[in-house]
């Protein structure tokens, strides 16, 4: 009897500590894949830096909570997010409409756009990697272009990150005439590039470029035209759970202020080089 | 729960049963022959043998199967040397990496099985059987052997079983067969529990399929034995290995009176 009445007061201790720390919400965890610079990664110190990092510090301190990043595995992240794991995605995701359905979007936080990369030795014909194709109205020139790209495609070996947008849009552009090899991580898909496992591959821009830039990069180069919208969306969004609407409009609350006052500006110069930060909302 | 998506997710995981089954097989039937006579090296009496093999099966069972394969698959294609090899054709392929990553892992754990066995195999059968006069050859292949993989079976169904499990981490070197589908899947759902439920299913269902077969070979062993002691003739333990009349006939004309020992 004293023993059950001890356990049962142990236990409404611990449930009360939980839900008050809920209600107060002092500490905010944030996930981050920690493996697509610029966007998020790990520094020699093992400590996660980036854009992602960097604006999601910003927007804590807008909002006035404590915040801490941790990293997660990207295949695994929106389940992670939806049973409670940590309370937000900051990873460069993109929002989609399939996303949608499982977990809610903060207003975009930065643009972006994606491109092949292909080997350099594969001697494939010349394609103006400056032009921009928008997947979400594709027009009579622009389809010419992709159908270029399928013919030079085809038979080629492709690789993209598991579960990523890339994968859907290669799948739905090139499943047909390439074959495509799924990674758990950019890292790994990289490896492969040098190696020569596999011809290309489809990913963020600027996931590439910091590739591209070092020593492993100089076998391969972009190809193809600037590609976004379709399944890629508005842009790069912080993931919350659907019930979590407070958080969600306290988010966007610091966005719209930061694309105001200049701040997004400012941290994508510093990690992109240039300025992909999106309108404020009206 | 959906168990809609769980029937759903079976019938796509189904489809990499065949990937998951042909790297578990193919592993099984390498590394069994290769661990045949490296289980005889590891038992013999002399040092050198003995500790080089020890090596090797201390090398691949101490270091966990998913680095092995991580330096196979990812650690060897950085090697320029290996990339300008005859061996890139196959090293290139992520299916031979992981099956030689496994053939290699699995003939370390079942030569280290087959040892004990062989170790387990009474002095006194195998001094009786040189004292018959049988070759060396003969000897391994007519006594030791077929005594020490009785003994060893359902330690061997314990290897095969966990060959069967491991070959998930194929999924990692961008293979598709169950796991990896199933993580595909995941990423298009986002139903984890549904999907991972599934693949858990389809992997309960072949190790089931695999205890049931060495159930019967154990049974079938088992019987062997048991007509054996009946009769007092030692053949049929060798049966199993040659074919079992022929095994009959040679073992009866050459030296009918084993029993007596």
């Amino acid at each position: 009897m004293y023993k059950s009445v001890l356990l049962a007061s142990f236990i409404v201790v611990i449930v009360s500590q939980i839900s008050a720390q809920a209600a107060e919400r002092k500490l905010l965890t944030i996930a981050t894949e920690g493996a697509s610079p610029p966007w998020d990664m790990v520094d020699p110190e093992g400590k996660l830096v980036g854009y992602d990092v960097d604006v999601g510090n910003e927007l804590c301190r807008r909002i006035a909570v404590e915040c801490k990043f941790v990293a997660q595995d990207w295949d695994g992240i929106i389940p992670a997010l939806t049973v409670g794991k940590f309370d937000a995605i900051m990873s460069g995701m993109a929002i989609t409409e399939k996303r949608k359905k499982s977990i809610a979007f903060s207003q975009p936080y930065a643009g972006g756009f994606n491109q092949l990369v292909m080997r350099k030795d594969l001697k494939l014909p010349a394609t103006d990697t400056k032009a921009k194709i928008n997947l979400t109205n594709i027009g009579g020139a622009e389809q010419s272009v992709l159908e270029q790209l399928q013919l030079a495609l085809s038979g080629k070996t492709l690789g993209v990150l598991r579960s990523s947008n890339s994968e859907a849009v290669l799948n739905e552009l090139f499943g047909k005439v390439a074959t495509i090899r799924s990674y758990d991580t950019q890292d790994n898909l990289h490896l492969d590039l040098a190696a020569g496992r596999i011809d290309g591959g489809l990913a963020d821009y600027f996931t590439w470029k910091t590739f591209l830039d070092g020593k492993d990069g100089e076998s391969a180069a972009f190809y193809g035209p600037e590609l976004s919208g379709g399944l890629w969306g508005p842009g790069v969004g912080v993931g919350i759970r659907k019930d979590d609407t407070d958080l969600l409009a306290s988010f966007d609350k610091a966005i719209n202020d930061c694309i105001s006052d200049g701040t997004l500006k400012k941290l994508s110069l510093k990690w992109f080089g240039i300025d992909i930060s999106p309108a404020a909302a009206p | 729960m959906d168990l809609g998506l769980i029937v759903e997710s079976i019938s796509v995981l189904v489809h990499g049963v065949f990937l998951t089954l042909s790297l578990t097989l193919l592993s099984l039937v390498i590394s069994f022959f290769l661990s045949v006579p490296l289980s005889l090296l590891r038992a013999s009496l002399n040092r050198t043998l003995s500790a080089s093999v020890l090596a090797y099966t201390y090398v691949f069972r101490g270091t966990p199967l998913l680095v092995q394969l991580f330096l196979v698959y990812y650690g060897l294609s950085q090697l320029s040397i290996v990339r300008q090899s005859l061996l890139w054709p196959v090293l290139r392929e992520p299916f031979w990496c992981a099956l030689i990553t496994f053939s290699l892992n699995s003939t370390a754990y079942t030569t280290e099985v087959f040892k004990a066995g062989i170790l387990a195999v009474p002095r006194g059968v195998v001094e009786a059987a040189k004292a018959l006069g049988l070759s060396r050859f003969m000897l391994i292949r007519l006594i030791i052997f077929p005594l020490a993989f009785r003994t060893v079976l359902p330690s061997y169904a314990n290897e095969v079983i966990g060959l069967v499990k491991a070959s998930s981490l194929a999924s990692t070197v961008t293979l598709l067969e169950i796991t990896g589908l199933a993580r595909r899947m995941v990423s298009e759902t986002f139903a984890p529990y549904e999907v991972f439920l599934a693949a858990g299913l389809l992997y309960l269902l072949l190790n089931f399929t695999v205890s049931i077969v060495f159930r019967f070979l154990e049974m079938h062993l088992a019987r062997s034995s048991i007509r054996v002691s009946k009769n007092g003739t030692a053949y049929p333990v060798t049966s199993w290995l040659s074919c079992p009349w022929k095994a009959m006939s040679k073992r009866t004309h050459t030296n009918p009176s084993t029993h007596s020992l």
